[in-house]
C-alpha cells in the first residue's frame, strides 16, 4: 500500500495539486531518503513516458482519422501522380522496357513462355511426382527381386502368376470394410493393363479403381481379390482440419522393394506456388513414395504423399487429408449402399513410434502394375 | 507561395493536435510526399505510412519548449520522408532513388535518431499495455491517454467509488511499470 501512497503523492506532485507546505514536506522528504528519492526520479520517468505514448497514440489517432476524410472527400488521391511527376513515374517506371528490341524480346518470350505452358504438364513443373519407373538401369535388381520372387512362389502352395511391373508407389487402407486403399491419381497413370497391391509379406492382389481425381491427384482402389483377408480395424484416423506448422509427422512408404521409415515435420501450410490442397514436409522421400501415409504423433492421418521438389532436398508435398473426405462423399454419392467405415479414434494414440509403426505397416501396401 | 507566419500557426496547432492544422499539412504535403514514393517503388500505402511518421516527427519536434524551424514545413517533411523512405529501400537492398534534383534537402538524422528512441519506447509500452490484460488496460489507457475523470471512470468501470477506482488504478500501474521496466532495461 505503502507504494500506492507514493504513486499517488508523484502524481500530485507533477500535476501541481500540491499546496506549498505539503509540496516543501515532499521536497524534504526527497533531499533526506536517497530510496524514495529513486523511487520518485522512476515513476517521474515512467509517467512521463505514459504521458508520451498517450499523446503519440491520439496524434496517430487524429491522422488516420484525417487521412480518412480527405481520402473520402477525394482531396487526397491515393495512387495517382500530378503533373510532371507522371512523366517521370513513367520513365522510371518503363526506361527499361523502351525500345524496340526490348519489344521484340518481349514478344518473343511470351511466345516461348506459353508454348512450353502449353505443352509441359502445368504446375508440375519443378516437382516430380514420386512413383518409381522400374528402368532397365534397375535389371540387376529385377532379376534378383524375380529370383526372390520364384523362391517364394516356390514356398507359397498358391500358383498364382506374379506380375512384371513396370512402377512402384504406395498407398494405405482407409476402409476394411470395402478394403478401399488411397494412394496418387498420377500413379495410375503407369496402370494401363493391370493394378495389383502388394502387402509386406510380397503378397499381391488384384485391385481397380473407383475414384480418381487428377485435380487433387487422389485415388482411391479397392482390393477385388477373393484371396485377401479382411484386416482389423485401421489403427489411424484421417484428420479433418489441416495440420499444423511445426507437427511432428513420420511417413510410411515403399521406395524400395521393402516398407521404408521416414520422419519430418510440416514445414508449410501450402504446396508448390501456394496451392492449398497440398501442405510441405520437410523429410526425405523417393520415388515410389508416391501414396504414403503422413501421420502425426497421435496416430491422425493428415496427408498423402504426393511429389517433391526436384531442384531442392527434402521439400515433400502431400495431398492434406481433408481431400480424402472429399473423395469418400463423391463415391458415396455414387454407390450409396457402401457402408464405409473411417477410424474415428485412432489406437496409435498414445503408443511409442515402434509399435505405432508396427501397426500401420499391415495397412500400407505397395502399387505396382503394367 | 508560402505566406511567412502560415508555418508558424500550422505548427503551433499540430503542437495542440488541432485537427484543422493537421489536415492542412495533409492538403499541403502528402501529394509531394505521395509521389516521391510511388517514383521509388512504393505505393499509396507506403506513402500514408511514410507520411503519418513524418508528421510525427514533425509533432515531436514541435512540442519541444524552445523549437524553431530553420526552413519551410514542406522542405522540411520531404526530407524526412525522403530519409525514412531511403531507409526503408535500403532494408529492401534497393537503394537507388529518383528524386528532382532542385529538390531541397536538408539534414534530418538528428531529429531521425531521437524519433526512433521515442517509436522504441512507443513499442514497449504498447506491448506492455497489451500484456497488463482487463480491466487494467482499459482503466490504464481511460486515465493516461483519454484523461478521463476518476470519477467518470469509477462508472465505466463499475466501481463502487472513485477511491476504488483509484486504488485499482494504481495497482495496474505498478504492474504496467514493472512490464516497462522489464522489457526497457533489457534494451
Amino acid at each position: 500500500m505503502e507504494d500506492l501512497l507514493l504513486m499517488d503523492t508523484v502524481e500530485r506532485y507533477v500535476k501541481g495539486e500540491m499546496d506549498a507546505v505539503e509540496r516543501t514536506n515532499f521536497e524534504d522528504l526527497r533531499k533526506n531518503n536517497p530510496a524514495i528519492d529513486q523511487s520518485v526520479v522512476e515513476h517521474i520517468y515512467f509517467l512521463n513516458e505514459i504521458e508520451k505514448y498517450g499523446r503519440t497514440k491520439r496524434l496517430k489517432h487524429t491522422l488516420n482519422e484525417t487521412f480518412l476524410t480527405l481520402t473520402d472527400q477525394g482531396i487526397i488521391k491515393t495512387n495517382s501522380l500530378e503533373g510532371k511527376a507522371i512523366v517521370v513515374y513513367l520513365w522510371n517506371r518503363y526506361k527499361k522496357t523502351i525500345g524496340v528490341a526490348a519489344s521484340i524480346a518481349i514478344i518473343v518470350s511470351i511466345v516461348c513462355a506459353s508454348i512450353i505452358s502449353i505443352f509441359s504438364p502445368g504446375k508440375q513443373n519443378n516437382i516430380k511426382p514420386l512413383v518409381e519407373k522400374l528402368k532397365e538401369q534397375d535389371d540387376k535388381y529385377k532379376k534378383l527381386e524375380k529370383q526372390i520372387g520364384q523362391l517364394n512362389e516356390i514356398n507359397q502352395q498358391s500358383e498364382k502368376p506374379r506380375l512384371e511391373s513396370k512402377f512402384r508407389a504406395t498407398g494405405f487402407m482407409i476402409d476394411v470394410n470395402n478394403n478401399f486403399i488411397v494412394t496418387n491419381a498420377h500413379v495410375l497413370n503407369e496402370a494401363t493393363h493391370q493394378l495389383i497391391i502388394e502387402n509386406n509379406k510380397g503378397e499381391q492382389f488384384k485391385a481397380e479403381p473407383v475414384y480418381v481425381n487428377p485435380d487433387n491427384d487422389l485415388a482411391i482402389l479397392r482390393i477385388i481379390d477373393n484371396d485377401f483377408k479382411k484386416l482389423p480395424p485401421i489403427p489411424y484416423s484421417i484428420k479433418k482440419t489441416n495440420a499444423s506448422l511445426g507437427e511432428q509427422v513420420f511417413i510410411l512408404g515403399y521406395p524400395k522393394q521393402e516398407v521404408v521409415y521416414g520422419e519430418g515435420y510440416i514445414s508449410a501450410e501450402n504446396g508448390y506456388k501456394m496451392d492449398t490442397i497440398y501442405c510441405q514436409l520437410s523429410t526425405l522421400a523417393n520415388e515410389g513414395n508416391s501414396g504414403s501415409p503422413v501421420i502425426n504423433k497421435n496416430g491422425e492421418l493428415v496427408g498423402v504423399v504426393s511429389s517433391m521438389e526436384a531442384n531442392s532436398e527434402g521439400v515433400v508435398y502431400a495431398i492434406k487429408s481433408s481431400n480424402i473426405y472429399s473423395a469418400l462423399n463423391q463415391i458415396k454419392k455414387i454407390k450409396e449402399n457402401e457402408s464405409i467405415k473411417i477410424t474415428s479414434k485412432p489406437s496409435l494414440k498414445n503408443c511409442d513410434r515402434v509399435s505405432q509403426i508396427k501397426k500401420v505397416e499391415d495397412y500400407v501396401f505397395m502399387i505396382k502394375g503394367n | 507561395m508560402n505566406i511567412p507566419g502560415q508555418d508558424k500557426i500550422l505548427l503551433d496547432g499540430l503542437a495542440k493536435q488541432d485537427s484543422i492544422a493537421i489536415e492542412s499539412l495533409y492538403r499541403l504535403n502528402f501529394q509531394m510526399v505521395q509521389n516521391l514514393i510511388l517514383n521509388n517503388k512504393g505505393n499509396s500505402e507506403d506513402a500514408a505510412d511514410i507520411f503519418q511518421e513524418a508528421m510525427i516527427v514533425l509533432y515531436e519536434k514541435s512540442i519541444h519548449p524552445d523549437f524553431i524551424l530553420h526552413c519551410q514545413i514542406k522542405t522540411y517533411l520531404y526530407s524526412v520522408c525522403r530519409r525514412l523512405w531511403l531507409k526503408k529501400l535500403e532494408k529492401q537492398k534497393r537503394i537507388v532513388i529518383h528524386t528532382n534534383e532542385f529538390d531541397q534537402v536538408i539534414s534530418v538524422e538528428e531529429d531521425l535518431e531521437k524519433h526512433e528512441i521515442t517509436t522504441s519506447n512507443f513499442k514497449i509500452m504498447e506491448n506492455a499495455l497489451s500484456k497488463v490484460g482487463e480491466p487494467c488496460k482499459g482503466i490504464l489507457e481511460a486515465f493516461y491517454i483519454n484523461k478521463k475523470q476518476m470519477q467518470e471512470i469509477a462508472t465505466l468501470f463499475k466501481y463502487t467509488n472513485a477511491d476504488n477506482a483509484k486504488t485499482q488504478k494504481y495497482k495496474c500501474l505498478t504492474r504496467l511499470k514493472k512490464l516497462f521496466f522489464a522489457e526497457y532495461k533489457n534494451l
